[in-house]
């Protein structure tokens, strides 16, 4: 199981280690920092690097390394989905997950990892339990901490550890009742230089934030659950009752969770809400390019898009970019030739254009690669799929909640090439 | 007052610090206890070392707050390996705690105490170990379930006298499911470290069980099961397909390593369903969505599912295939990520995606990662190669490729052309002439290498080809040795089509390679190109332009039995690096090999790439080309050790290694070279005309590179003799080595020797069968070699061989097989059938199993044909530590049939004259020099060898 923890942060430097079996040297990190060092990009090292005595499973999240030692044969995706799970506790309990803070609170950093593991295997994981055991720390509490002389360790056993529903604990009480849910969903697509589009796939999840007293009971129904083929769910939703009724029935735990993630593959037919028209092109001979690039909706359902962010990665041989936006406002990094377009939203009557001229280093040669054009976007109250909530209703408890449902639609990985 | 939230990661620990935190420690005030041992923990975590407050520390363990409780035991787990007996201190709070009303703190206790690892400490631990294992709290009851596992890897033995293992197996039946997904948890761990204590007897009522509690535990505990689940072997299909019907929820699980374990699950398991079932093809089309859905995960959790996809592509095909999009690669994919998913598209390729498939490659190859666009520019080749119809259009994506003249783009480009050609051969030369254009821009070696061979290969369509390669010759020398050694096969290839043109550009290459050269291969080649071309022209142009072999489709598939077990190891590291686990995990040797359940159908789906190359043209099995390893091994095997001591065998001495030429091979070169410059002298006979010769003849023929291994062997092995002094019999014979491993046999090893006993070459081996099934109908054959040794009789294994048999055979050989020259010389490749399969496998005999008994030359005749040899043909070598002198020398050598003519004394060093006689009747005449009281010989062969007509 995992033997041990070392977080590394971007210079180099080891600044937490854990073990939870016995001592492993942090020279054994010596063999992460040559494979980063071989790696181009941070991202680029490998999450899985063979060491003469152990493995070392990473991932590199908020730009600190979370590197795991493995003696052992481990399932390396269990080491990966629990240092995803380390961050985002993390993330939960300081806000933020960075060195500062890890830093900062390092004392709950170390018990929140003693609780999480015990002898490499997941203890308690479910941000719920955790909470109970470890109360986060907030500034108001370290007063009241200080002047009371009280605690911040739970001192019963969290309710939830043990029931049929470990995720929800019980005694919960709200003055407002209320569950919300929102319907997100990420596009990825390649569309190819002359605006076909090659692969189009949609990650959707439905995030929840449900504040209800006691032990509510929830079903969710779709208009149109056909579009659900491949999901995955929390382990509150009965998959009994989903596969017979395509109905999600759940109690839900307390506060912030995904309920669901699903995928709507490339085989379905994807609506592509933008559409790109561009001309970036470099004359043999001549030390200029031109640039000229178009962005227009497409199958938005009159909804706008918004929040629009173009990015490119120049060829190498671009010294310079002289370019006129109509709207919005551009960088050029003459560093990492990362060029980048705040569009904001996209007006179908004016369409934003962005045209000029590149420079190249004089005499160079015309460059071989094309650049990809990476376009964020955000759409509100549409989820592009065309999935739509039908109802939710709520049993086991008499209160009437306040319920509420979001559509949003953003770019993932969308690229266009050029 | 309220202080400020202490900083306790900037605070250095200092003597005064530590002075100033034991003060604090050591207060009466509760609060300041408490902070001082936060200060404490705060500088363990960043690694400084705060031991010497151990006592200090110690002495807050005994108070009713929870939170300075827990600190302190995690102080104590990092020091009290330091400091057992000051831990000891603690012992007595531990077994209170874990008396405790309050589950938390009974529960911290025991966990606490596992992790102490001071031998003291976990005898104390026993007594509340027993009884938390069956406390009336589960959280309890799973907290020390875990500590078995960790007591066990302290103390194992004491794990088994105090009979824990049985309390935890009677868990796996708890009522609570967290409970049964830790027991599980900790036998798997417990198992792992014994690997045939069949701790995990799995039954249908512990799987149904496992079952139960699969669907209410928690992920972590669902791998635990999954993972547990995936040893089992289903009594019948049936059981098979409702343990597989229970599994496939998991696979909407939203934790991607239960998702992996359950495909693991369903994977094996699948294998007993029959396939025209309903239910095979429901669970096909299932396993393909979250296997999809791995991939829209984080970079990290994709490469796992990647490196694991790539496995299950090449089991069941069928599952993805309509995928083929989601592999595309996006342009931000960590490189790691984009390597794989290239991989697989090319796995996936298929007459009916080609065009898609194609035209990413072809975006690819502008991509800006060099490596990356290497990679893509390889990846169309392969896929012209796999997918028949799609060459054409491969083949002008590369050209169109070529056109971009980005450098490192058109040399793959070329490499790649260059397999094109070997597979469809007469088919795409119309573009000969555009790689002409790009011959001044290739500069590796790779690249330059492929063009040469393109241009000897056609060299009739090209016009300009003498002076193409003429251009090449003029820096000959700076060339790295894969160029120099394709120049010179392009050149002798060129001049056999057009003899006119190119005589003289044949004799410079020539003369360049062998006499300007300081590469045997690359001389050796150089020399059989000379002696083929001066005395039979017709016999060169068969031999150089002989037809060649096609290329195999896939050459990267993981061998069958390989990935049946990988499949069985889905989602670990094993599947991630594609190895056996019993090949990298530490501490898990003698792990089982795990089998894919009922593989009854596996012949005809899984068509094994050796049989499938076998088919495509040549009936001899593939080549294996032993390593020199090997030969460096028998070089080790010398064993010139007086018979009373049987100590190990000496070291390899350098000397011995430098000097280790082939005496036949190198013989034949200098023979050759002596040929050339002085045809007056006349052979004794037509050495190796017949026999060597046409083994020449073959070799280049089969592949022009497969004269890069440099023929070396038949020296070492003569030294091999020396080993069989220490014997009774007289005979030096090799121990029996594993010649098929069962893995690659299917369950049939084959390992084995040879002697030769009475005057009768004798193939000596041990068959055992480790599969599960009878095996019958053994039959076995040779590929021809370089002495026709061939099998006198059939083989006797005439009674079945059922499970863990194992038998012995003794193979009696003759030597009138057909004859093909070798590469190690006494290399010696093999076919065994029996009733599952075909194996083919290599080995080397020693060359002194060739030497016959009649090899004693008489001595007029000896001295005659010694004093003939020119003295500037012979080799000396070197042998290190030999204790013995020169007549137990003798005596030991003759039982291997090396006779001694004649001895001498000159200078207190005795000189022995030896001969022995090959089986094919060549004459291998030897000086030893032995001195006394040095344990080096030395030997002396003169390179000359007589034919004698035997018949």
């Amino acid at each position: 199981m995992i033997h041990s923890l070392f977080l590394i942060n971007a210079s180099g430097d080891i600044f937490l280690e854990k073990h939870w079996k016995s001592v492993v040297s942090r020279s054994v990190c010596d063999y992460f920092f040559e494979a980063q060092e071989r790696a181009t990009e941070p991202e680029n090292v490998p999450p899985v690097i063979p060491t003469p005595h152990h493995y070392l499973i990473s991932v590199l999240r908020h730009r600190i390394y979370f590197v795991a030692v493995i003696q052992s044969e481990v399932p390396p995706l269990f080491v990966i989905e629990f240092l995803h799970r380390v961050v985002d506790t993390f993330q939960d309990y300081f806000g933020v997950c960075t060195e500062a803070a890890i830093k900062d609170n390092v004392v709950v950093v170390y018990e929140l990892l003693e609780e999480m593991l015990d002898n490499g295997f997941p203890l308690a994981t479910e941000s719920n339990i955790l909470k109970e055991l470890i109360k986060p720390p907030t500034i108001l509490r370290t007063m009241v901490n200080t002047i009371t002389g009280s605690t911040n360790v739970g001192e019963q056993l969290p309710t939830g550890q043990l029931s049929v529903v470990p995720w929800r604990r019980t005694g919960v009480k709200y003055t407002n009742n209320e569950a919300y849910f929102d319907v997100v969903e990420e596009i990825d697509a390649i569309i190819d230089k002359s605006g076909s589009t090659i692969t189009a796939e949609i990650q959707g999840v439905i995030d929840a934030c449900v504040k209800l007293t006691g032990m509510p009971d929830l079903t969710l129904s779709f208009m149109n659950p056909r579009l659900l083929d491949d999901v995955s769910f929390h382990p509150c939703v009965r998959f009994k009752r989903w596969e017979a009724e395509r109905i999600l029935s759940f109690i839900p735990p307390d506060g912030n969770f995904r309920l669901l993630s699903y995928h709507v593959s490339s085989q379905n037919l994807v609506a592509i809400p933008v559409y790109v028209k561009h001309n970036i092109t470099f004359r043999e001979g001549s030390s200029q390019g031109r640039f000229d690039l178009t962005l227009g909706p497409k199958q938005t359902m009159g909804k706008a898009v918004e929040s629009v962010l173009v990015s490119s990665q120049l060829p190498r041989g671009v010294l310079n970019a002289n370019l006129n936006p109509s709207q919005g406002a551009y960088t050029f990094d003459p560093v990492t030739k990362l060029l980048t377009w705040d569009v904001g939203k996209i007006n179908p009557q004016k369409l934003p254009n962005l045209k000029g001229t590149m420079n190249l280093q004089a005499g160079a040669s015309k460059p071989d690669e094309n650049p990809t054009i990476n376009i964020q976007f955000k759409i509100q109250q549409m989820a592009i799929s065309g999935l739509k909530v039908n109802r939710l209703d709520m049993y086991g408890e008499k209160y009437k909640p306040f319920k509420g449902i979001k559509y949003m639609t953003k770019a993932g990985k969308f690229q266009v090439r050029t | 007052m309220l202080e400020p939230d202490p900083n306790y990661f900037s605070s250095f620990v200092c003597s005064g610090e530590i002075f100033e935190l034991k003060a604090e420690l050591n207060s009466d005030k509760k609060e300041k206890k408490k902070e001082a041992v936060k200060k404490v923990i705060a500088s363990m975590t960043v690694g400084k070392d705060v031991s010497a407050l151990f006592p200090d520390v110690v002495n807050c363990m005994q108070t009713d707050n929870l939170e300075l409780k827990k600190l302190v035991y995690l102080y104590l787990m990092n020091y009290a390996k330091s400091q057992p007996d000051m831990a000891i201190m603690a012992v007595n709070t531990f077994v209170k705690d874990c008396e405790d009303p309050n589950p938390l703190i009974r529960a911290l206790a025991v966990r606490t105490m596992g992790c102490i690892r001071v031998d003291k400490i976990t005898e104390y631990l026993c007594e509340p170990l027993r009884k938390c294992l069956k406390d009336e709290d589960p959280y309890v009851r799973k907290t020390a379930a875990v500590c078995v596992a960790k007591l066990h890897d302290i103390n194992a033995q004491l794990v088994e006298d105090q009979g824990f293992l049985d309390t935890l197996k009677d868990l796996i039946s708890d009522s609570n499911p967290m409970v049964v997904a830790n027991a599980v948890a900790a036998l798997s761990e417990i198992a792992e470290s014994h690997p045939n204590s069949n701790l995990m007897d799995l039954n249908p009522q512990t799987i149904n069980k496992l079952l139960t509690a699969l669907n209410e535990c928690t992920e972590w505990g669902q791998i635990f099961i999954l993972d547990c689940l995936a040893n089992y072997t289903p009594r019948d299909d049936r059981e098979s397909q409702s343990i597989c019907e229970r599994v496939t929820p998991r696979l909407s699980h939203a934790n991607s390593a239960v998702v992996l374990s359950a495909v693991k699950v369903l994977m094996k398991f699948m294998e007993m369903l029959p396939k025209d079932l309903d239910y095979y093809g429901t669970l096909l089309k299932k396993l393909a969505p979250p296997l999809v859905t791995l991939l829209s995960a984080e970079p990290e959790l994709q490469y796992v599912a990647l490196r694991n996809i790539n496995l299950i592509v090449q089991r069941r095909p069928e599952i993805l295939k309509h995928e083929m999009k989601v592999f595309f690669v996006k342009y931000n994919d960590p490189i790691y990520v984009k390597l794989e998913k290239l991989d697989i598209m090319i796995r996936l390729a298929s007459q009916a995606n080609i065009a898609q498939v194609l035209a990413e490659l072809k975006e690819y190859a502008t991509e800006v990662d060099v490596d990356f666009v290497r990679k893509a520019v390889r990846a169309i080749g392969r896929c012209a190669i796999k997918v028949e119809q799609s060459a054409e259009r491969c083949v002008s994506t590369l050209l169109d490729l070529i056109q971009t003249k980005v450098n490192y783009v058109v040399q793959e480009a070329i490499v790649v052309i260059k397999d094109i050609f070997r597979k469809y051969p007469n088919k795409y030369e119309s573009v000969i002439a555009t790689l002409c254009e790009n011959l001044d821009s290739l500069d590796e070696p790779e690249a330059r290498a492929a063009m040469i061979w393109i241009v000897g290969e056609y060299a009739e369509r090209i016009d300009n080809a003498d002076e193409l390669l003429e251009s090449f010759l003029e820096g000959f020398h700076d060339e790295s040795t894969q160029v120099q050694l394709q120049l010179l096969t392009a050149i002798v290839k060129l001049f056999l089509k057009k003899p006119t043109e190119t005589q003289e550009l044949v004799q410079q290459v020539l003369s360049l390679a062998t006499q300007d050269s300081d590469n045997p291969d690359l001389r050796d080649r150089g020399y059989i190109y000379w002696r083929l071309l001066s005395t039979d022209p017709v016999a060169a142009k068969e031999v150089v332009l002989a037809e060649k072999p096609l290329i195999s489709e896939e050459t990267d598939l993981i061998e069958p039995t390989l990935l049946e077990e990988l499949i069985c190891h889905i989602g670990t590291l094993a599947s991630v690096y594609h190895k056996p686990p019993s090949a990298f995990v530490e501490g898990s040797r003698g792990v089982q090999h795990k089998r894919l359940p009922g593989s009854t159908g596996l012949g005809e789906s899984l068509e094994s790439p050796d049989t499938g190359s076998a088919a495509g043209g040549s009936d001899a099995p593939p080549a294996v080309i032993p390593s020199q390893g090997d030969l460096l091994g028998d070089l080790l095997n010398l064993d010139l050790t007086p018979p009373a001591t049987t100590g190990p065998p000496p070291p390899p001495t350098s000397g011995m290694q430098l000097g280790a030429m082939d005496l036949l091979g190198g013989g034949l070169d200098s023979l050759v070279f002596f040929l050339f410059l002085s045809p007056r002298v006349q052979l004794g006979g037509d050495l190796g005309g017949s026999s060597m010769g046409a083994g020449f003849g073959a070799a280049p023929a089969a592949s022009p590179a497969s004269f890069s291994a440099p023929v070396s062997g038949g020296l070492d092995d003569l030294f091999d003799l020396g080993g069989g002094v220490g014997m009774p019999m007289g005979a030096y014979n090799p121990p029996k080595t594993v010649w098929l491993p069962a893995m690659k046999g299917k369950g049939l090893e084959i390992s084995g020797t040879f002697a030769r006993r009475a005057g009768i070459i004798q193939m000596e081996m041990t068959l055992i069968n480790k599969a599960m099934s009878v095996m019958t109908d053994f039959a076995i054959q040779f590929n021809r070699n370089s002495f026709g040794i061939a099998p006198a009789g059939p083989l006797q294994v005439l009674t079945p061989l059922s499970p863990n048999q194992t038998i012995e055979v003794a193979l009696p050989l003759n030597t009138v097989g057909p004859v093909m020259k070798m590469d190690p010389l006494n290399n010696l490749q093999v076919a065994v059938k029996n009733n599952i399969d075909v194996f083919y496998f290599s080995c080397q005999y020693p060359i002194s199993v060739l030497f016959v008994e009649d090899g004693k030359m008489e001595r007029q005749v000896f001295l005659a044909t010694w004093k003939d040899i020119p003295n500037d043909n012979e080799s000396q070598f070197q042998i290190k530590d030999c204790h013995l002198n020169s007549d137990a020398a003798s005596s030991k050598l003759q039982g291997s049939n090396i006779f001694t003519i004649a001895k001498r004394t000159v200078d207190g060093q005795d000189m022995l004259y030896q001969s022995m006689k090959l089986t094919n009747s060549i004459w291998v005449l030897a000086e030893l020099r032995v001195q006394a009281g040095n344990p080096t010989y030395t030997v002396s062969i003169p390179l000359r060898l007589k034919e004698k007509k035997a018949h």
